[in-house]
């Protein structure tokens, strides 16, 4: 190990709830789809704000609509983002979402479409934005300890070389991560199939193997209600199989390298859900890249660890996805994508414990300022979860 | 050179990390987790990334990979066979 860890610092945003970012965003936020042409509009009159279109937010209900605004908030009070304009076709729900962020002690606004129109709104929309700009332009970033961080995880378009190389990667920078303090996340319940067991004998605490293994059946029922056969080219995806991954199981396995082999699962979250505190959680989630980062941002994630084998451009608005690949092919391919190669694990140039020293280092360049590959082609996928259809 | 990579030596399969290979080539594999080389020549061209068995499987034996079961065999596979989703399929779902 080259980097010391025990002393180890970046510089980041300290916020008014004292978590730490690495992103400065002025966020124009939309409560539902019919906002998004507002608040495109303001982030076009605003130099350096951040428009978050998305399509839904209407007639939604029940655990549907929680896990709604609990994404929302959570993106909002996300210490990537230094303040925040809310836009909503009416004033109540676009309040909510406010009143949830304001809780960090961020400055957040809130405008409503109804009674006003488009036009007006985006010009005291823009106002508001414009103050929020430059005040945070003059915010400057400060040294901080590493345990300030919060680092979540997924993969995407695995194949084969992913359980090879990428993946342990992660799982080692994970293993020297932990002692230090460092929050950690880890989801993608259906893609866990076949090594459940493996993540289960990892969970700290019976209770927290129980609460795993009722998250995990339950995600497993949805599968068998609605599937129609296998779940091939879904689970594994048509991505995956020209890979080289034949079954779930052996997607599986690949993926739970990420949690390398020393660190223990202390607890479990619900989509979008904070944890609450240091060490590594495991979250109910989807296993498709943009709907997973998603929830890791609202859960307060600020930065992201993202290997890949036949490479998912994804990125995300405010959470900086760092790309590992171990594939020589599609590093060949598709460089412009990547953040850290690691294909030389195949070849022995280089050994497991110098691939994670790798993807730590540029984790603290990437935490200190250094865009990501993602970040520097636009790639802003903000995709919620529904849960069900709307009323 | 290392052509496959195989994590545990009891896996029934490696996985191809170079592009090119053609049947009828000797590849040489790197077991990972004991740091050990095996030999084993190819019966099909196998693209980057795909798994080539390591040991024979009958149809319905259990294929194993980081020492663990990925699924059944739905036909024969040899020493040097191509094994994919032709010849291998989940136990679950």
């Amino acid at each position: 190990m080259t980097i010391d860890l025990k002393n180890a610092t970046f510089h980041g945003y300290r916020r008014e709830n004292h978590r730490v970012g690495v992103r400065n965003h002025v966020v124009i936020l939309p409560v539902d789809d019919l906002s998004n042409a507002a608040c495109e509009a303001v982030a076009n009159n605003i130099k350096g704000t951040l428009a978050i279109p998305h399509p839904y937010g209407r007639l939604q209900f029940g655990a549907d609509l929680e896990l709604h605004f609990r994404t929302l908030i959570g993106t909002g009070a996300n210490p990537n983002v230094a303040a925040v304009v809310v836009i909503g076709i009416e004033d109540g729900w676009a309040k909510r979402v406010a009143d949830g962020i304001a809780k960090t002690g961020k400055p957040v606004s809130f405008f409503g479409i109804e009674g006003h129109g488009d036009l007006e709104t985006i010009r005291r929309a823009s106002r508001q934005a414009k103050e929020y700009m430059h005040w945070a332009s003059e915010l400057r970033r400060e040294e901080r300890p590493l345990k300030d961080l919060w680092v979540s995880t997924k993969c995407g378009e695995s194949d084969t070389t992913s359980g090879i190389g990428s993946n342990p990667c992660v799982g080692n920078a994970f293993d020297k991560l932990y002692p230090h303090g460092v929050t950690l996340v880890f989801g993608e319940t259906t893609e866990l199939t076949g090594g459940e067991h493996l993540v289960a004998a990892r969970c700290r605490t019976p209770q927290v193997r129980e609460r795993f293994m009722a998250m995990f059946n339950r995600y497993q029922e949805v599968v068998n209600r609605h599937k129609t056969g296998d779940l091939m080219d879904s689970q594994p995806t048509k991505g995956n199989i020209a890979g080289g991954l034949t079954t779930i199981e052996e997607k599986a396995l690949g993926n739970i390298q990420k949690i390398g082999r020393k660190c223990v699962v202390d607890g479990v979250l619900d989509k979008a859900e904070a944890p609450g505190g240091p060490g590594l959680w495991f979250m109910d989630s989807s296993s498709a890249a943009a709907e997973m980062v998603t929830l890791c941002a609202a859960s307060g994630y600020v930065v992201h660890f993202f290997p890949t084998g036949q490479c998912n451009v994804i990125g995300n608005p405010i959470l900086p996805v760092i790309k590992i690949c171990a594939n020589p092919r599609t590093v060949r391919l598709m460089a412009e994508h990547l953040d850290v190669d690691v294909s030389g694990i195949t070849r022995k140039e280089i050994n497991m414990d110098q691939a994670g020293d790798k993807l730590l280092e540029m984790m603290f360049r990437t935490a200190n300022g250094r865009l990501t590959a993602a970040e520097t082609l636009g790639h802003r996928e903000f995709v919620l979860t529904r849960l069900y259809e709307s009323a | 050179m290392i052509h496959f990579v195989v994590h545990d030596e009891k896996d029934s399969v490696g996985v191809v990390v170079v592009e090119g290979v053609k049947s009828g080539e000797e590849l040489t594999g790197w077991i990972m987790d004991q740091d050990k080389e095996i030999k084993v020549r190819a019966k099909n061209d196998i693209p980057i990334g795909h798994k080539l068995a390591i040991r024979e499987l009958k149809t319905d034996e259990t294929v194993i990979k980081y020492s663990t079961d990925i699924g059944r065999a739905v036909a024969p596979i040899k020493v040097g066979e191509h094994a994919h989703v032709h010849n291998i399929r989940t136990k679950r779902w």
